[in-house]
């Protein structure tokens, strides 16, 4: 067997992807889905990150496992796939490690929330620097479309083929509770207002969250009869209401029923650096050198 | 390069293996540290807890041991030298993503301070039951390299010798001490700075857009990509090629873990250190590892005095095991006994490569105390009869 991987460079084409900027082209096409949410979601980022003017060298995309979860891997920023539900400490410590680099987690729902649900209430306590993008097509896509902490009750998947009868989780909720300082949900046919989200959110110092809801039409949909991704977009469009500021303890998702979207948490606390070094400070005064400046390093 | 004279503690000190291990990290220029409070390992915890502050190192107590191992890794790669400490039940939970680490090669230290298992087992008892774990783990095909520690004074230049050995190698390095060891406290000698050699990590020279976060999948160690320069390089635990890119086909994997598994074969010679006394002539050898390696001095003592032709071996590393050594050694001496707190680990290993050419013998253990002396000079004797 050769010891040298053949390198497969994308052909050179004549006319540019308008995301060439951010896309790694000699990755596409990609694995999802036709009519599937998280390209959309996708392309809210890179709006996001083309209008915020960012330095793309500064920007760390991470993921865990899942289709959602192989969002890094199609990013032209530093990226990481790392394990099932682990993104986020793996996360954290790039983040400590290199406080001048804005952080990025983009991952699922199962992914985010139950393998990784302790991470991710941890980290939002700890308010650590970074933006946790979530999308919620309510299963766990890339296994087969089974159950998930996120399923609505009463919706059909793989492992609960006579409905679900858990209650799910409210990832608005369960965020700020948490302690996160921005949070916000949209579904994938708000792409505008979600790149705005997106964009406040890296901006925003602290843990910030924005939850995507959006179609896996191959799986959520089929399972449930809803027709395709864009039959659930059109849903999205009928159902979902804008409502800013909303108590994110009213604004649980019901199977096919009202999706509350907007703007929930945007409020001012010490993020994780900030606190380590009053903390210091406070004890060892002008003995101890602030954390964080530059690359990190002191 | 030398040690960082602010990250030094120079001195004679009085300190259990535990604390002598934080300063070891410390010393060896380890700026992050991602741990969960466990018996018998926490005292690396708080050591290192104290000492950071004032010398620009960020400890966290992480939410689980999971989260420890994947924020010393993320660390890692944004540059910092990173390490964790744990004992069996953490250990369990570290394994999924210490093979992530292999996986990504990156290099960190992470402190197994064994107690008895399976499960709780022997919180605040010393066990050596965890070295199959430690080569076994994770799932799937890999080498590691780990090294056990006999004494708070190799607690503190082992865990040195771990980062040396993670940065030249570009892999997390395991290092498997135990309870007593942790526990034992003993006058440990902290050298001054320039006499404290340092391998400092390797980044590739290669300019943005043209380098891969791995040069080639032949056994040997690619520099690594800084984060944050523009690289925009991809890792991934999916079997991938030299770009970091998944790729998912059986050639693919032939190479990749073809790769892990030579990196450390390739360097075996490098990597194995062995502490040797009294072998040539020797009629049996009996090996050990960390503190059992200290337990047989007196068995050993009593049967030279006897008249028996024993040596030894100290295992200072355990993995990669010294295969090209055991299997010499067979041919030449009666027999070789392995001692060691389990009830068979490393001896599977020894047994092995002595494949019948010698007598071999398991001097095995529960954990909870260390060996009797006398019931290692008895399987000495009965080895000669
Ligand atoms: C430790 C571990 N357990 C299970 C799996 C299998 N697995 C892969 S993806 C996935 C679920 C992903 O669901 P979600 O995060 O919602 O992502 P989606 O595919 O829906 O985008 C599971 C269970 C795994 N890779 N690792
Ligand atoms: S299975 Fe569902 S989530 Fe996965 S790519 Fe297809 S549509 Fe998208
Ligand atoms: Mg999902």
């Amino acid at each position: 067997m050769s010891k040298k991987v053949a390198l497969n460079k994308a052909p050179v084409e004549e006319k540019q992807h308008p995301m060439e900027k951010i896309l790694r082209m000699d990755r596409i096409p990609h694995i999802w889905c036709s009519t599937c949410g998280i390209g959309t979601t996708v392309t809210a980022l890179a709006m996001a990150l083309d209008q915020l003017g960012l330095d793309l060298n500064k920007v760390a995309i991470l993921s865990g496992i899942g289709c959602t979860g192989r969002v890094a891997g199609y990013l032209k920023l530093d990226s990481f796939h790392t394990t099932h539900g682990r993104s986020i400490p793996f996360a954290f410590g790039l983040h400590i490690a290199r406080p001048d680099m804005k952080v990025i987690v983009f991952s699922g729902d199962g992914d985010l929330i139950s393998i990784g649900g302790n991470h991710f209430i941890h980290t939002a306590r700890r308010n650590a620097d970074m933006t946790v993008i979530c999308v919620n097509n309510f299963i766990y896509a890339m296994t087969g479309g089974q159950v998930a902490p996120t399923t609505p009750t009463t919706a059909r998947s793989a492992t609960s083929p006579y409905g679900c009868y858990e209650h799910p989780f409210n990832l608005p909720l369960l965020a700020a509770s948490s302690g996160a300082v921005y949070v916000a949900r949209w579904t994938a046919l708000h792409i505008r207002r979600l790149a705005n989200s997106i964009k406040e959110a890296i901006a925003k110092p602290g843990f910030s969250f924005v939850e995507v809801v959006a179609p896996c039409s191959t799986l959520y949909a089929r399972l449930n009869k809803l027709g395709t991704g864009l039959d659930l977009m059109k849903f999205y469009h009928d159902n979902s209401v804008i409502k800013h500021g909303a108590d994110p303890k009213e604004i649980d998702i019901d199977y096919q029923s009202q999706i509350i979207v907007g703007k929930f948490v945007d409020i001012d606390k010490p993020p994780y650096i900030e606190c380590f070094n009053a903390g210091n400070k406070r004890v060892f005064g002008d003995k101890f050198k602030p954390y964080g400046g530059g690359n990190g390093s002191n | 390069m030398k040690a960082d004279p602010q990250n030094v503690l120079v001195g004679a000190h009085y300190l259990d293996g535990n604390h002598a291990c934080g300063e070891g990290g410390i010393a060896a220029g380890c700026k992050f540290f991602a741990g969960y409070p466990i018996t018998p390992s926490t005292e690396i915890a708080e050591r290192v807890s104290r000492r950071f502050p004032l010398i620009g190192g960020v400890f966290v107590q992480m939410e689980d041991e999971l989260a420890s191992m994947n924020a010393i890794l993320g660390a890692s790669w944004g540059g910092k030298k990173s390490m964790t400490c744990t004992s069996g039940p953490g250990f369990s939970l570290m394994m999924e993503n210490f093979g992530l680490g292999l996986m990504l090669e990156t290099p960190c230290v992470l402190v197994n301070v064994q107690r008895g298992g399976p499960s709780t087992g022997l919180p605040t008892l010393p066990g050596q039951a965890d070295m199959m774990q430690a080569r076994w783990g994770s799932h799937g095909d890999y080498e590691v390299i780990a090294l056990a520690p006999d004494s708070p004074q190799e607690s503190f230049e082992l865990t040195i010798h771990a980062f040396n050995l993670s940065e030249k190698y570009r892999m997390p390095v395991l290092i498997m001490t135990d309870e007593c060891v942790g526990h034992m406290t003993e006058k440990v000698v902290i050298p001054p700075p320039e006499e404290i050699e340092l391998v400092e990590r390797k980044y590739s020279d290669v300019p943005p857009g043209e380098a891969w976060p791995y040069m080639e999948f032949d056994g040997e160690v690619s520099p690594m990509l800084p984060v944050g320069e523009g690289h925009k390089f991809h890792i991934t635990g999916l079997t991938h090629d030299i770009r970091g890119y998944p790729v998912i086909n059986s050639e693919a994997q032939h190479l990749n873990t073809r790769h892990l598994i030579d990196k450390v074969k390739k360097h075996a010679d490098d990597i194995i250190w062995l502490e040797e006394k009294d072998i040539d002539g020797a009629d049996v050898v009996v090996m050990a590892y960390g503190i059992s390696s200290r337990v047989m001095q007196p068995a050993i003592a009593k049967a030279k005095k006897e008249g028996i032709k024993v040596g030894q071996i100290k295992m200072v590393t355990v993995w990669p095991f010294p295969e090209k050594r055991v299997k010499e050694l067979a041919e030449k001496v009666k027999a070789m006994i392995m001692v060691e707190m389990n009830w068979g680990q490393v001896y599977l290993e020894m047994e092995r490569c002595i494949a019948g050419k010698c007598e071999a013998h398991l001097i095995g253990h529960g954990g909870g105390t260390v060996h009797n002396p006398e019931d290692i000079y008895n399987t000495i004797k009965e080895a000669v009869k």
